[in-house]
């Protein structure tokens, strides 16, 4: 429930706000059938007060569920499209679910205490539902890591959706939002709760190319869109990004580095590029506006109902949107004793801004000294030729270690010229590290490579340290 | 390129990049006097994985550290047949 206590449909069905439609390569579904129809079959009943998992392939069918399911599931755990099936019995028995929803005609699932299983379809079944509040849902959201069983994070309505309050609601039919992200992604999850309080909804499709994507969301009139900067980078790869014309467009997810910002800057001229700054965990905490990497320190002293410090050099925050706890047992403690949560980020405070340099289990360790990878790939982003960078550590018997790159070149680069034989264009990018790092820093190798993995998160991939 | 011509290169290279004062490379010169320091001797190690396709440091066979440049040479002249 929000923290006005209304459940997620009361808070969209009020008067006025339910001229929003949501969109799928496949399916166009107004909000406003919601009020005669189910995606649930008439089933929804049997889902009452249930803890149910919801393992949708399709994100439609997905955002159709988590809008009938609040206030009436006890619980509800988004599971990603690309959960590894080994894990769905222990996130099945850590979130204590005794049903699911799947897509249509997918049989019932074999997993730990479930013994409801519902298909979740479209077209809508019509018929009467009830759309009465009894419970105060959970929400269970899982956070990706890159290897090992997924934590499960435990959220409410009010907690997923403390960025919005205060926020007036937009006119009906004036805003058209989208993002790259999954909806069950809190990056997305935030998105889907903005465009269902008084707009639409464009989703994005695993399978679809960005180019697709991109005029898809064009022709359904998108004025807000997100991703992460490896999003946008593909995106701005992709030669595809002149047919939208958003009136804000926003970063989050990852570091936004100066390079990605002003890129966003100049392929829309006169738009807000706002980088926001949110985790699974630690909710939302503030967005960006004025188009430069990092955050001015000032809103360390801030005294609004996001409390943000500095301590042991990584970036605290105690917030009404942080999530509640970890489930599952013997899950460790998500908030300290102060109720601050420590996202991991590594901040330095240089002339009055906060700059993220990296996460705090990604620092190579080059002979002692540290070297977050992060700090170097926005050195090397910031040249105009590149695109996207990763820096990994390489096995070194003098040092440990010693920082490696590899880079994928933007097409265009400055002009249209043809770019820099890849020897010449690595030389300038060690002397461009050379002069802005520290000398353990520097890449001891560079490599032109034509692509860097992106994980279904969207974000970088990057090598176990 | 040889060997002997491409870890000659790198020694230089790294050190005109590190702004070190490189001492002539003979085989006799002693490799902590040949004026390049740590992090210059681990990028040296890296390049030359990237440009011989060896790291003799890195591999299963044990191996006598070199103490000089003659040493360094061979040792990667060794893993290179």
């Amino acid at each position: 429930m929000l923290s006005d206590g209304r459940s997620l449909w009361e808070s969209i069905a009020e008067a006025g706000t339910l001229a929003g439609r949501l969109q799928s390569p496949h399916a166009v579904i107004p909000l406003a059938e919601l009020v005669h129809a189910s995606s649930l079959g008439g089933r929804l009943e049997e889902l009452r007060g249930r803890s149910v998992l919801l393992l949708t392939r399709n994100q439609m069918t997905a955002a159709l569920a988590m809008i009938e399911l609040d206030g009436v599931a006890r619980r509800l755990v988004l599971c990603p499209p690309d959960l590894a099936r080994e894990h769905l019995p222990g996130v099945a028995r850590g979130a204590d679910t005794d049903a699911c929803v799947r897509d249509g005609a997918s049989g019932t699932a074999t997993l730990p205490g479930v013994v409801t299983c519902v298909a979740a379809q479209t077209p809508l079944w019509r018929g009467d539902v009830s759309r009465s509040r009894t419970h105060a849902t959970e929400w269970v959201l899982l956070t990706s890591g890159t290897t090992g069983a997924p934590k499960l994070v435990l959220h409410t309505l009010a907690s997923l959706t403390s960025a919005l309050s205060g926020q007036a609601r937009p006119a009906p039919g004036t805003i058209v939002w989208s993002t790259f992200y999954d909806i069950r992604r809190y990056g997305g999850l935030q998105i889907f709760m903005r465009a269902v309080h008084g707009g639409s909804l464009v989703l994005s499709d695993p399978v679809e190319p960005v180019v697709d994507f991109l005029a898809r969301a064009a022709a359904a009139g998108v004025t807000h869109i997100s991703g992460t900067p490896s999003h946008w980078r593909r995106a701005l790869m992709s030669g595809a990004l002149a047919t939208l014309a958003p009136r804000y467009v926003r970063l989050s997810g990852e570091i936004s580095d100066q390079a990605v910002l002003d890129s966003l800057r100049a392929a829309f001229p006169g738009v807000p590029v706002a980088h926001a700054f949110a985790s699974t965990e630690a909710g939302v905490a503030f967005e960006v506006r004025d188009g430069l990497a990092g955050f001015p320190a000032a809103l360390l002293d801030g005294n609004g109902p996001v409390e943000l410090r500095v301590a042991g050099d990584t970036l605290r925050i105690r917030s009404p949107g942080t999530a509640l706890r970890y489930l599952g047992e013997g899950a460790e403690p998500l908030r300290g004793p102060d109720a601050f949560v420590d996202t991991g980020d590594w901040i330095e405070q240089r002339a009055g801004r906060c700059y993220f340099m990296g996460r705090r289990g990604g620092v190579i360790n080059v002979g002692g000294l540290k070297v977050y990878p992060e700090e170097v790939e926005a050195v090397i982003n910031a040249h105009p030729w590149v695109r996207m960078s990763l820096v990994r550590a390489r096995r070194n018997a003098i040092l440990g270690a010693v920082v490696t790159a590899e880079v994928v070149l933007a097409d265009g680069g400055s002009g249209q010229e043809a770019p820099p034989a890849s020897e010449a264009l690595t030389r300038e990018l060690t002397e461009a590290c050379r002069r802005a790092l520290a000398p353990h820093k520097v890449p001891a190798a560079i490599r032109i490579v034509p692509s860097l993995e992106v994980s279904a998160a969207g974000k970088l991939v990057r090598p176990v340290a | 390129m040889s060997v002997r011509s491409t870890i000659t290169s790198q020694f230089q290279q790294v050190a005109k990049e590190q702004d070190r004062m490189l001492a002539p490379l003979s085989d006799d010169l002693r490799l902590v006097q040949s004026g390049l320091d740590s992090l210059s001797f681990a990028i040296v190690v890296a390049r030359l994985e990237d440009s011989l396709g060896i790291d003799p440091f890195n591999g299963s066979e044990s191996i006598e550290f070199p103490t000089t440049f003659g040493d360094f040479v061979r040792l990667y002249e060794h893993f290179a047949k």
